[in-house]
């Protein structure tokens, strides 16, 4: 492992070495507590002691807009290219919950047949992470799933010790951009100082929920037909807000845009969410899962127990986000006490 | 940017032939520019309409059949009325063959009976044909077809044919009947009493409307064939065939996506569902 330090008064010069190499982003204050990741040309546009910001930076590897597809109905037969839209871009300020959804999108879309738009656009970014030293707020459930600590998925890893920054660095990437701005290499204290926050951290994140991790597979095996889901259903709007604002949220519609000489267009990606009514209708008139119970189990499902039998691993990184978006106030912290209590009997 | 290997490129093709087989279905044969779909019996293709949109169609010609496949097409949503409009002669492009097949090898040597209502005949179709073609490798085949209305039945040339064979015991009934016609009247579950069959090595295929299964399924239960050796093929939206999009997952605590665990499932893989 090789740590290098940053002094915080040279974050400023880092965030515009960064931002002349390539177009960089991180999270920006929005006012009223909310935070977005936005492009930044200097430290001070940046906000680094932040809640989850409200779209998670999985905007940046799966675009909410992303064309696959150009055709053309001009000719004497229609003709179509496959597309692929990315740019160089350094996302900086990346909590280790978005970096372990990043993760979780990561083998979704590396599972054959392999998405090469998103992995070839994944290839292009540069992620540097920051280390959370206390709870954003409390909607949050990272020791649950054990994203509060770092488990790679940077190239570079920032934690706060004070007066400088103590940098990890995880990829050859990530090294030659630390050579060329130049930075120390980190000493016995600063690692110690790291030691310390690390420390801290342990008796400052604890289990949200109280539920040992390892008993949720069974849990849920037991809720498929629990009460929580007719409950939960009974406050929900199906706006569709938790699964946008869900980093491991991947779920897609594909629509077609004709341009204005009705020859060209093009097929574009866009996000769907398993929330709305007709996500799993057919034409035939038949829906799947016409009714909201069915449709928040399915959520809830897919974040805790389908991941688990096909990656094992949690598809939910503990952000807290689609708690804290919910506008009928469904918390998905309750919901997991609730199933846990309920499958004792 | 172009890239070179996108799962969403399509494959070009022409129709070479198509009809309208009833009021609301068409039949199309299709020939692609690059040579055989290569498909097994039960899989499916998306079809490409660029400005329209994509749309998972059954294949419903055997791949025994060389140089084109076939669909057949119901006006049900946006792309499928859409495609209704084209003709022979008219470009169209396909993603695919996508999905599970229906379990050709294992069903070999064993007795099938075949159970299709409405368009379930046509995913039906590409094994039954494929059987056709194959008829030495199979025992006894039954094949027992439900329709809305005689004139709602699909593939009538066919159907005399395999009517006419020895090889096939063939039945069929309709919902409500007509005055010129002199067959069945009645749910197609009234037919599978009748039938005559060996449990321990005969395999129901039934495709149908969701409301068909539960009622057939109860029906060969009481024949005492095995969940296993009832295979189904089941309907949902397919969007992009890869097991991602999220839309074709079913309700069920194993985690299927119809697209690429299935469409084919045995009774046995699926009967936790909360709906077939």
């Amino acid at each position: 492992m090789k740590y290098h330090i940053l002094e915080k008064d040279q974050l400023e010069c880092f965030v515009r070495s960064l931002s002349k190499k390539m177009k960089a982003v991180g999270p920006v204050a929005k006012g009223h507590n909310n935070y977005a990741f936005e492009e930044v040309t200097s430290a001070s546009q940046l906000s680094l002691d932040y809640i989850p910001t409200i779209l998670p930076p999985k905007k940046y590897f799966m675009p909410n807009k992303e064309k696959m597809i150009d055709f053309d109905l001009g000719g004497k037969t229609p003709s179509a290219q496959a597309a692929l839209e990315c740019e160089e871009l350094a996302i900086m300020g990346v909590h280790t919950c978005d970096l372990a959804g990043i993760q979780c999108l990561n083998i979704v879309f590396n599972e054959r047949p392999r998405d090469y738009n998103y992995l070839l656009r994944k290839e292009k970014l540069f992620i540097i992470g920051v280390e959370c030293n206390k709870y954003c707020d409390e909607y949050a459930s990272c020791a649950l799933v054990n994203s509060h600590l770092p488990n790679g998925g940077y190239d570079l890893f920032f934690t706060d010790v004070g007066d400088r920054y103590v940098i990890n660095v995880n990829t050859q990437k990530g090294e030659d951009f630390v050579e060329s701005v130049g930075l120390d290499k980190a000493e016995g204290r600063d690692l110690a100082a790291m030691d310390k926050i690390r420390e801290e951290k342990r008796k400052i994140f604890k289990n949200e929920v109280d539920i040992d991790p390892k008993k949720l597979p069974e849990i849920f095996d037991k809720s498929y037909n629990s009460k929580v889901w007719e409950k939960v259903a009974e406050k929900c709007l199906s706006c569709g807000n938790c699964t946008n604002v869900c980093p491991t949220c991947y779920c897609f519609d594909m629509e077609d845009f004709i341009n204005l000489d009705l020859k060209t267009g093009s097929r574009v990606r866009t996000w769907d969410s398993c929330q709305f009514e007709t996500f799993a209708a057919v034409a035939g008139g038949e829906n799947f899962r016409g009714e909201r119970s069915m449709r928040q189990r399915h959520r809830v499902y897919r974040k805790f127990k389908f991941p688990v039998d096909k990656f094992n691993r949690f598809f939910c990184t503990g952000c807290g986000r689609c708690s804290r978006t919910c506008m009928a106030g469904i918390n998905l912290k309750e919901i997991l006490k609730e199933v846990a209590e309920e499958s004792k009997f | 940017m172009e890239i070179k290997n996108s799962n969403w490129k399509s494959r070009k093709a022409k129709i070479i032939n198509a009809r309208q087989m009833t009021v609301s279905e068409k039949w199309f044969d299709i020939r692609l520019e690059d040579g055989e779909l290569d498909h097994e019996p039960g899989q499916f293709v998306q079809v490409e309409l660029f400005g329209v949109g994509e749309a998972p169609i059954s294949i419903c010609s055997s791949p025994t059949k060389k140089g084109s496949f076939e669909l057949t097409v119901r006006a049900a949503g946006r792309v499928t009325r859409e495609m209704h409009k084209l003709d022979k002669g008219d470009n169209i492009a396909v993603r695919g063959p996508f999905g599970k097949p229906f379990p050709v090898k294992t069903m070999v040597g064993n007795d099938l009976l075949f159970v299709a209502g409405g368009l379930g005949l046509a995913p039906l179709r590409s094994l039954i044909n494929y059987v056709m073609d194959n008829r030495r490798e199979f025992g006894k085949v039954d094949i027992l077809l439900g329709s809305r209305s005689p004139k709602d039945m699909l593939f009538g040339n066919e159907i005399s044919e395999w009517q006419k064979r020895l090889d096939v015991n063939f039945a069929c009934t309709v919902d409500r009947g007509a005055p010129e016609w002199k067959g069945n009247v009645g749910l197609i579950t009234s037919l599978i009493p009748g039938i005559n069959l060996n449990p321990e090595r005969t395999y129901a295929v039934v495709v149908g409307p969701p409301i068909m299964y539960k009622f057939v399924i109860n029906e060969l239960l009481k024949k005492n064939i095995s969940e296993r050796h009832i295979v189904l093929s089941l309907e949902r939206h397919m969007k992009c065939g890869m097991g991602k999009c999220g839309h074709c997952q079913i309700d069920h605590p194993k985690n299927y996506y119809c697209c690429k665990d299935g469409p084919t499932f045995t009774y046995d893989e699926v009967k936790d569902a909360k709906k077939l």
